[in-house]
């Protein structure tokens, strides 16, 4: 049977990892390739990268990175952050990523999404879609949560899905760094009209946040950083939970 | 010993690459078939579409060198499916060294692709499969399946009930992606240099 995945996530600035609660306090958190690694060993199905380094030099600093992270690491891994064009991604995908998350990018330029599933396959692209709740409906913002866009989350999801993207990375921005459980209204609304996967973000705080996105948000993984990070929860621990609560894991 | 890795334009190199390192096999990647004669074994990478990769295959020669070779050869994921006679993928002739048509998984109550790690199940004894059961998981990402036939050794179900491993003679192939199935796809990828090695020299 197919397994619910456990994707850590891990920001990357200046080839380190960082950590902080809502990108505030930043502090270096070593080499992104032994936590990935330590990930790895621990039980991790996926991880994601997302780069937030600011300056001109990033992407150099970053292809890089993949290269580094590639030739260590035994399961798939998706790289995010600013990246912009067809070119962009097949650097990345080229130095051993076997996913490229967009986000501000193809709702600037939707056609983005069609060029590089027809250049790279669908599974390499996944749709980033950070969401925040408006009354009875949630709105896409972009740059980093910072631009609201006037899309409709979940008319966005659909469109994403037709033009193309093989996964959705789906953030609730009004639960990230709360630790209180994922949205699972908007997972499930997500849910009802996309057939792709959905990757649940945003909420993380306890075992059982990570069971009920998936049982009743329908997800079909679930991403977290600080709760790893910081060790509150162990990946393993999270996954024997899952089992006993009848959620099909890889363990 | 020396692993071949074809390289056209579907193949995802650089991990098949990694992986190969990880275990201290020598390889070399090349889209020239007499190269390829210069190797043990071939692994035939692929993702992407089957259309486009048939027409590079055809282009480069590749296809002809994979019909008439007798070295063992291991197809991964779109490789794999490259194997079978045909594809909806792009209504397509695909190698026909193994018989049957691919079929697209249909998004009434699973969702597509099937992306994800899952197991195997109905395995036969084979040498590519050694020290692997039902236990193990591997990683899939693909919206076609290959059906089970007399040269399946092992299922995937998925909904439908697909062919995950496969071995005819000298050409096996796996639908999943041993290089990023952690530690049971470095057991394959290691049992099929072990069968490169065996067969070397005869």
């Amino acid at each position: 049977m197919l397994t619910k995945r456990i994707i850590p996530c891990l920001d990357i600035k200046n080839g380190r990892t960082v950590k902080g609660v809502n990108f505030e306090n930043l502090r270096d958190a070593g080499d992104p390739v032994e936590l990935a690694s330590r990930y790895s060993r621990e039980g991790a199905d996926e991880l994601v990268f997302l780069d937030i380094t600011a300056t001109k030099e990033k992407r150099k600093t970053l292809i890089g990175l993949v290269e580094r992270i590639a030739a260590e690491i035994e399961i798939p891994f998706t790289v995010g952050g600013g990246i912009g064009s067809v070119e962009e991604m097949g650097d990345i995908l080229r130095a051993g990523a076997d996913k490229v998350s967009l986000n501000s990018a193809i709702v600037q330029n939707p056609d983005l999404i069609r060029h590089s599933s027809d250049r790279f396959g669908s599974q390499a692209v996944v749709a980033a879609i950070d969401a925040r709740a408006t009354g009875n409906s949630w709105e896409v913002y972009v740059k980093g949560g910072s631009e609201p866009t006037g899309l409709d989350a979940i008319e966005w999801a659909r469109r994403v899905e037709m033009l193309g993207a093989g996964e959705i990375l789906l953030t609730s921005m009004d639960r990230d760094g709360t630790k209180s459980g994922f949205d699972l209204e908007l997972l499930q609304r997500t849910n009802t009209v996309t057939t792709i996967p959905i990757i649940a973000s945003g909420g993380a705080g306890t075992i059982g946040h990570c069971i009920d996105a998936i049982r009743s948000g329908k997800a079909d993984a679930v991403l977290a950083a600080s709760i790893f990070h910081f060790r509150e929860i162990e990946i393993s621990e999270l996954k024997s939970e899952m089992k006993k609560a009848g959620i099909p894991v890889r363990i | 010993m020396k692993i071949g890795i074809l390289k056209y334009r579907s193949g995802n190199l650089a991990s098949v690459a990694n992986a190969l390192k990880r275990l201290g096999a020598g390889y070399l990647v090349t889209d020239e078939a007499e190269r390829l004669e210069h190797c043990d074994a071939v692994i035939f990478p692929g993702v992407g579409h089957a259309a486009p990769a048939m027409e590079d295959l055809r282009n480069l020669g590749l296809d002809q060198w994979l019909k008439m070779t007798d070295k063992p050869v291991l197809g991964i994921c779109l490789g794999m499916q490259l194997l079978f006679e045909s594809t909806p993928e792009g209504d397509c002739r695909t190698l026909g060294l193994l018989p049957g048509r691919l079929e697209k998984f249909k998004p009434n109550s699973i969702k597509v692709p099937h992306m994800g790690w899952n197991h195997l199940e109905q395995i036969k004894n084979h040498p590519l499969l050694n020290g692997l059961g039902e236990e193990d998981f591997f990683y899939f990402v693909h919206s076609y399946f290959a059906p089970v036939t007399e040269y399946t050794l092992a299922a995937g179900r998925y909904g439908d009930l697909f062919s995950a491993v496969v071995a005819k003679k000298n050409l096996m192939g796996v639908q999943f992606h041993p290089e990023k199935s952690s530690r049971s796809g470095r057991r394959l990828l290691s049992n099929f240099l072990d069968l490169a090695g065996s067969s070397e020299g005869n």
